[in-house]
């Protein structure tokens, strides 16, 4: 069963994200959007779990959502792939459900 | 069903005080139209006002509350504009909120 | 007219856009700006990215409310702080905010940013001397 997660809570608020990379499994995706696009900067202190989580999963963040917020996507962490809505939807998919946390 | 005023022969809606509904409707006719139906004639100073509140909306996405607008103005158009007397003259329903509504601008925050 | 002029703190401690604390807050302190009170208003925690220059939120369809932060200087906020800690930890530095102008409505004397980034000891100080405090 391939999940696509998705996150919309600012990692600084809520632990929609912790939560999300503790229960997600190997190789799982995990989208951040709205709020929960502030986790894919670098340079914050949820990075170094970011990178972690990176090693085991599929991290994607959408692009509208961080230009809305004013963060180019050069500040984003290596490894992360940005998409736009349309990529949003192919995700969702390609896989077998959607898990969203709140 | 949603009131409209006639600009150059179309219908452009607004709200249920006469304030544009969509801001992007907005011509310089809109400005006269309503006027007239505040039996107003529109001069130049009254067209310095509307445009003046026009560029700060568009700079700051808001229109200013009435004591901004008379600071701005008398900056920008000179010390003898900047005082309520003056934009009242121009403006009998209120400078904000008249002035707005030419504009095409929404109700100004602070404004009730 | 009261006499007294009492000091309003208003803390902003959510991010823009994925709730409607911010735009709220800034309407409340726009509106609250016409009692001639001392305002101050701070940024902590998300709070600060509402600050953040270059926002463009059109594809995601709401309204870009950042330019509104630059006329707080208009509507006589004359203190505006930004929690340091809160920056430093969402990887961000003063350069990232947007710089908010100010004229003394007395000498009429101009500062180009009023924008002030604060330790935690300062905010605590300001939140203690402030009479009232108002939450977002």
């Amino acid at each position: 069963m391939s999940i696509l997660h998705t996150v919309n809570k600012s990692p600084f608020e809520r632990n929609s994200l912790e939560s999300c990379v503790q229960f997600a499994s190997d190789g799982a995706a995990v989208l951040l959007f709205e709020d929960g696009v502030y986790a894919a900067l670098a340079g914050t202190g949820a990075e170094s779990r970011v990178r972690e989580a990176l090693g085991r999963l599929r991290l994607y963040v959408l692009g509208p959502d961080l230009k809305a917020r004013g963060l180019s996507e050069d500040r984003i962490i290596e490894g992360i792939g940005v998409v736009d809505y349309a990529g949003f939807v192919d995700l969702a998919a390609e896989h077998d459900k959607v898990q969203a946390w709140l | 069903m949603s009131d409209t005023i006639e600009v150059d022969g179309k219908q452009l809606a607004v709200d249920e005080e006469g304030y544009l509904a969509d801001l992007n409707d907005w011509v310089p006719a809109v400005a006269d139209v309503m006027a007239k139906q505040d039996n107003l004639e529109l001069s130049e100073e009254h067209w310095d006002i509307i445009n003046f509140l026009r560029e700060y909306y568009e700079e700051y996405q808001i229109a200013p509350a009435v004591r901004v607008l008379t600071k701005a103005v008398g900056k920008k158009l000179g010390k003898e504009k900047g005082n309520s007397k003056y934009l009242y003259s121009l403006f009998p329903y209120g400078p904000a909120k008249q002035a707005c509504r030419f504009a095409g601008l929404p109700k100004p925050t602070g404004c009730v | 007219m009261s006499e007294t002029v009492k000091q309003f703190l208003y803390l902003n401690r959510k991010a823009p856009y994925g709730t409607i604390y911010a735009w709220e807050a800034l309407e409340v302190v726009l509106i609250g700006a016409a009692f001639d009170q001392d305002v101050g208003v701070m940024f902590l925690d998300d709070g600060v990215y509402q600050l953040v220059k270059g926002q463009d939120p059109r594809e995601i369809g709401m309204k870009n409310f950042s330019p509104t932060f630059r006329t707080l200087g208009d509507y006589e906020v004359g203190r505006i702080y930004v929690d340091g800690e809160s920056l430093a930890a969402r990887g961000l530095t003063r350069e990232d905010l947007v710089e908010i102008a100010w004229e003394d409505p007395e000498t009429e004397e101009e500062v180009d940013n009023i924008v002030e980034v604060v330790d935690r000891t300062r905010a605590r100080a300001l939140m203690d001397e402030a009479d009232v405090v108002f939450s977002f």
